[in-house]
């Protein structure tokens, strides 16, 4: 059963109460079960990252139910041009978001739903969680061969991955968030985080891909809130608290102050793409120009997702070598990004010679290093 | 002198009774160490290895991911020191102690051990900590977190690190607005309090991570750190910004801008402003609105305005070519590719309607509602972005009256459109009427296009847009 009631109550409530309620021994007594209202993945990523700075968990524990539109999530040290296709969630408006806490690479919709569980550094225990999930789905459907693997994922009929795991430990705090894959598109899925870019060399956290299965496939009656409410149930008895899910705002100030600049650093480019660890590209493209097909070889480093060094392999006196230079010249300290690329070069053609074909070679040219961004 | 040291006495005693009830007594050993350590006249920091402390779960080692500071940088307590990985979990790690870093023993994807040196901190040892640390967990309530400040009786809540900060630019944190939890004094709210003093804009805050955690727990009264500084009250001085200029390289886009905008003022501009009476194109546009809005097409001011310029282009086609760069040639273009003047995120760009020419009012509208969202979503493809023959920039959207625009090479004219505003002129037979006003400010280069051109151009298409009806004379 959801009950709305503010959040600011129950932190207020916090402060007041030192002492567990009168029959309550259990230690994790005053644990809270809140839920966030939005679907935008940047406002609840900000919600956990609040949680995790702002309460104290001494004394109590918190979990954090969440579902996003469209998105793809990378961990805090991925490449996400390893990970996924840029190209693809830019035409499909699929946002793509870093998290802060470790692990792969995930997809979200509204047929997935997220877990976090909050506690103080030294209640930090994962397994924990996961079999009260698995408790929590067996008790719905009895049926289900689930069961929490050594990587702490969670898997279907012992082969598909229903749930994938990643955790963040701070200084006093932790927490440790989980997805459940109920009926998600398994087909957007599984072509959103297929990448295309070829030649990448990095150190980022490499994704295990796994074979996915959505729980509505076994029992079609599921719903991603028949879930969410099991799960609650399970953490509210073995925290020994009332069922009763708090619903929160992520764009309240007065609950969550400070919550909207969480919200807007996790969308800037700076932590989305500058956060990637350095790598290179190193490859040959094809370039189809009129009627014949060049062979054109790249070489860029990349750090903090700006091009350190740029290397451009074109074929003798096809661009004057002015033109060639001037744009590994300008390329260099851009920012790996499409749109950077395109705005930069067409700016620049306004100040070379005014030559047709020079300028189409070049508008080519530039066009293909756009497609390895 | 006696009673100061009365006083002092009891001060230490007061500290002495509290480090009872939080350590156990062979802590009580080094604290009692520490002061006579403190007496004494000590000239250099003591190097403190801090070591990487239990990450939980059996686990013994981790990968360093990312260094948030560099040896030689000074660091606070609680300051974040390095990002680890292990197995999913990625790990915040924070200073114990106010230094300065002097050593990292790792670099970049080197695995690190627990219980090992992470890495070397320089104290002050005026400061007085102890030098022996734990490599497991920190005892419950060692550290306090965070200190009470009694200034004129009133508590005010704050870490060490903005303690700190509130001290360097000398400010009573009683007169600071805190926006914690608890009124908790924030780093951002003694920034705030510099900005309202200095009328400066400061920067956004630095990333979450360094800010240190807010304190937790509000109702543990700890003793005041014992040091010897105190917050001192300022006479009429200045506040002292301690804010450092921000110096970063010019690159991609905006280096681009730089060659092309030095590029544009070897044109020689002249301008020439006119103002617009709009009144009849604001009807006609209300009008149109919703029947554009059936076809799906929002329809601003802006296409009427491409549209009347291209007529224009017909009957003066030198605003519409172009200068070699040895002067020599002009080139004349057939098509009129209209460019927009659009601000997006990343700055100014000038997306063209191409063929304006043969474009009716309603597909130059689409057209621009195409541009548009494209812009806003950082998506126009190099064939948007080239091309363009002259350009249109209705700065009006964002305010001003009259301005003065550079053309953008190699065009030869610039247009640039101020918002239209209510104002009262006279009609024909003498009397006040309401009228929409618009200015128009254009540049033209001078080495080729002369003032009279310029001002017939700007005329014919003045009168297209204050007696829209003539545009239907000329539409091809």
């Amino acid at each position: 059963m959801v009950l709305q009631s503010s959040l600011k109550n129950c932190l207020h409530l916090s402060c007041i109460l030192r002492t567990p309620k009168a029959g309550f021994r259990s230690t994790t007594s005053g644990s809270l079960i809140i839920q966030s209202i939005s679907n935008d993945v940047y406002q609840n990523l900000a919600v956990e990252d609040w949680i995790h700075d702002h309460m104290n968990l001494e004394n109590r524990q918190v979990l954090f139910l969440w579902r996003n539109s469209p998105a793809v999530v990378i961990g805090r040290h991925q490449n996400p041009w390893q990970e996924c296709n840029l190209r693809l969630l830019r035409q499909k408006n699929i946002k793509l978001a870093r998290r802060r806490s470790g692990g792969g690479t995930v997809y979200h919709d509204l047929g997935n739903i997220n877990l976090t569980f909050f506690t103080c550094r030294k209640k930090y225990e994962r397994m924990e969680n996961l079999k009260l999930v698995v408790k929590a789905l067996k008790a719905l459907c009895p049926q289900l061969d689930v069961h929490v693997t050594d990587r702490y994922d969670i898997l279907l009929d012992r082969h598909y991955k229903i749930s994938g795991t990643a955790a963040k430990l701070g200084r006093t705090n932790a927490y440790h968030h989980c997805t459940l894959l109920c009926n998600a598109d398994k087909f957007v899925l599984s072509s959103a985080l297929k990448s295309p870019y070829k030649g990448l060399k990095s150190n980022a956290t490499p994704s295990v891909p796994a074979s996915v299965k959505n729980l509505f496939e076994e029992d079609p009656s599921l719903t991603c809130e028949m879930l969410l409410d099991a799960i609650a149930e399970e953490y509210a008895t073995q925290h020994q608290i009332d069922h009763h899910i708090t619903l929160i705002d992520p764009a309240d100030e007065t609950v969550l102050p400070g919550i909207n600049n969480k919200t807007k650093e996790l969308q800037t480019w700076e932590w989305v793409y500058g956060k990637t660890p350095k790598f290179s590209v190193s490859t040959c493209f094809n370039m189809v120009y009129k009627d014949s097909v060049l062979d054109i070889k790249v070489d860029m480093d990349v750090k903090h997702g700006r091009i350190e060094v740029c290397n451009i392999d074109l074929p003798e006196q096809w661009l004057p070598p002015a033109l060639s230079s001037e744009l590994v010249k300008s390329l260099t300290g851009s920012k790996f990004c499409p749109n950077e690329t395109t705005t930069l070069a067409t700016t620049l053609l306004r100040v070379c010679p005014q030559d047709e074909e020079l300028q189409n070679r070049w508008n080519v040219l530039c066009e293909n290093m756009v497609t390895l961004m | 002198v006696c009673i100061h040291r009365v006083r002092s006495c009891s001060g230490i005693r007061f500290i002495k009774s509290k480090y009872v009830c939080v350590f156990d007594k062979s802590a009580l050993k080094f604290s009692h160490q520490q002061r006579l350590f403190r007496t004494s006249a000590v000239s250099c920091g003591q190097i403190v290895q801090f070591k990487l402390s239990d990450i939980g779960e059996g686990i013994t080692e981790v990968t360093v991911k990312e260094w948030y500071i560099k040896e030689g940088d000074s660091v606070s307590q609680f300051d974040s020191i390095c990002e680890v990985q292990s197995d999913k979990a990625s790990v915040t790690i924070t200073s114990r102690y106010d230094g300065i870093i002097r050593k990292l023993h790792y670099n970049l994807d080197e695995i690190a051990y627990v219980g090992k040196p992470l890495v070397d901190i320089e104290i002050d040892a005026s400061k007085g900590v102890s030098p022996e640390e734990d490599v497991v967990e920190t005892p419950p309530m060692s550290h306090e977190e965070h200190t009470h400040q009694e200034i004129k009786g009133h508590k005010t809540l704050a870490t060490p690190a903005v303690r700190r900060l509130a001290m360097e630019n000398n400010i009573k944190l009683s007169e600071v607005v805190g926006t914690g939890k608890d009124n908790r004094i924030l780093k951002e709210d003694i920034l705030n309090y510099l900005a309202k003093q200095t009328g400066a804009i400061l920067p956004p805050s630095p990333k979450a991570e360094i800010i240190p955690p807010l304190p937790k727990s509000e109702t543990v009264p700890a003793a005041p750190k014992d040091r010897a500084r105190k917050i001192p009250v300022p006479a009429s001085r200045p506040i002292v910004f301690s804010g450092k200029d921000k110096t970063e390289p010019v690159t991609g886009f905006h280096k681009a801008m730089v060659k092309t905008m030095s590029a544009a003022l070897k044109i020689p501009h002249f301008g020439y402003c006119d103002e617009i009476d709009l009144t009849q194109l604001v009807q006609l546009r209300e009008e149109l609105k919703p029947v554009a809005q059936v076809r799906g097409v929002k329809l601003s001011f802006m296409p009427f305005f491409i549209k009347a310029a291209s007529l224009g282009l017909l009957q003066y086609p030198i605003l519409n070519a172009s200068l070699d760069e040895s002067c020599q040639n002009v080139t004349y273009k057939a098509s009129h590719n209209i460019g927009v003047a659009m601000d997006t995120e990343q700055g100014l760009i000038v997306p063209n309607v191409k063929n304006v020419q043969v474009c009716s009012v309603f597909e130059i509208a689409s057209e621009l509602n195409r541009l548009q969202s494209l812009g806003s979503a950082g998506q126009l493809g190099t064939n948007d972005l080239t091309g363009g023959t002259f350009t249109l920039s209705n700065i009006g959207t964002i305010g001003g009256t009259y301005a003065k625009p550079v053309i953008l090479p190699p065009e030869v004219a610039i247009g640039a459109l101020g918002k239209i505003q209510v104002l009262p002129r006279f009609n024909g037979k003498g009397e006040v009427f309401k009228a929409q006003i618009m200015n128009v400010s254009w540049s033209a280069d001078h080495r080729i296009i002369d003032g009279a051109t310029m001002a017939r151009f700007s005329n014919l298409w003045k009168s297209y847009l204050e007696n829209p009806a003539s545009m239907l004379l000329d539409l091809k």
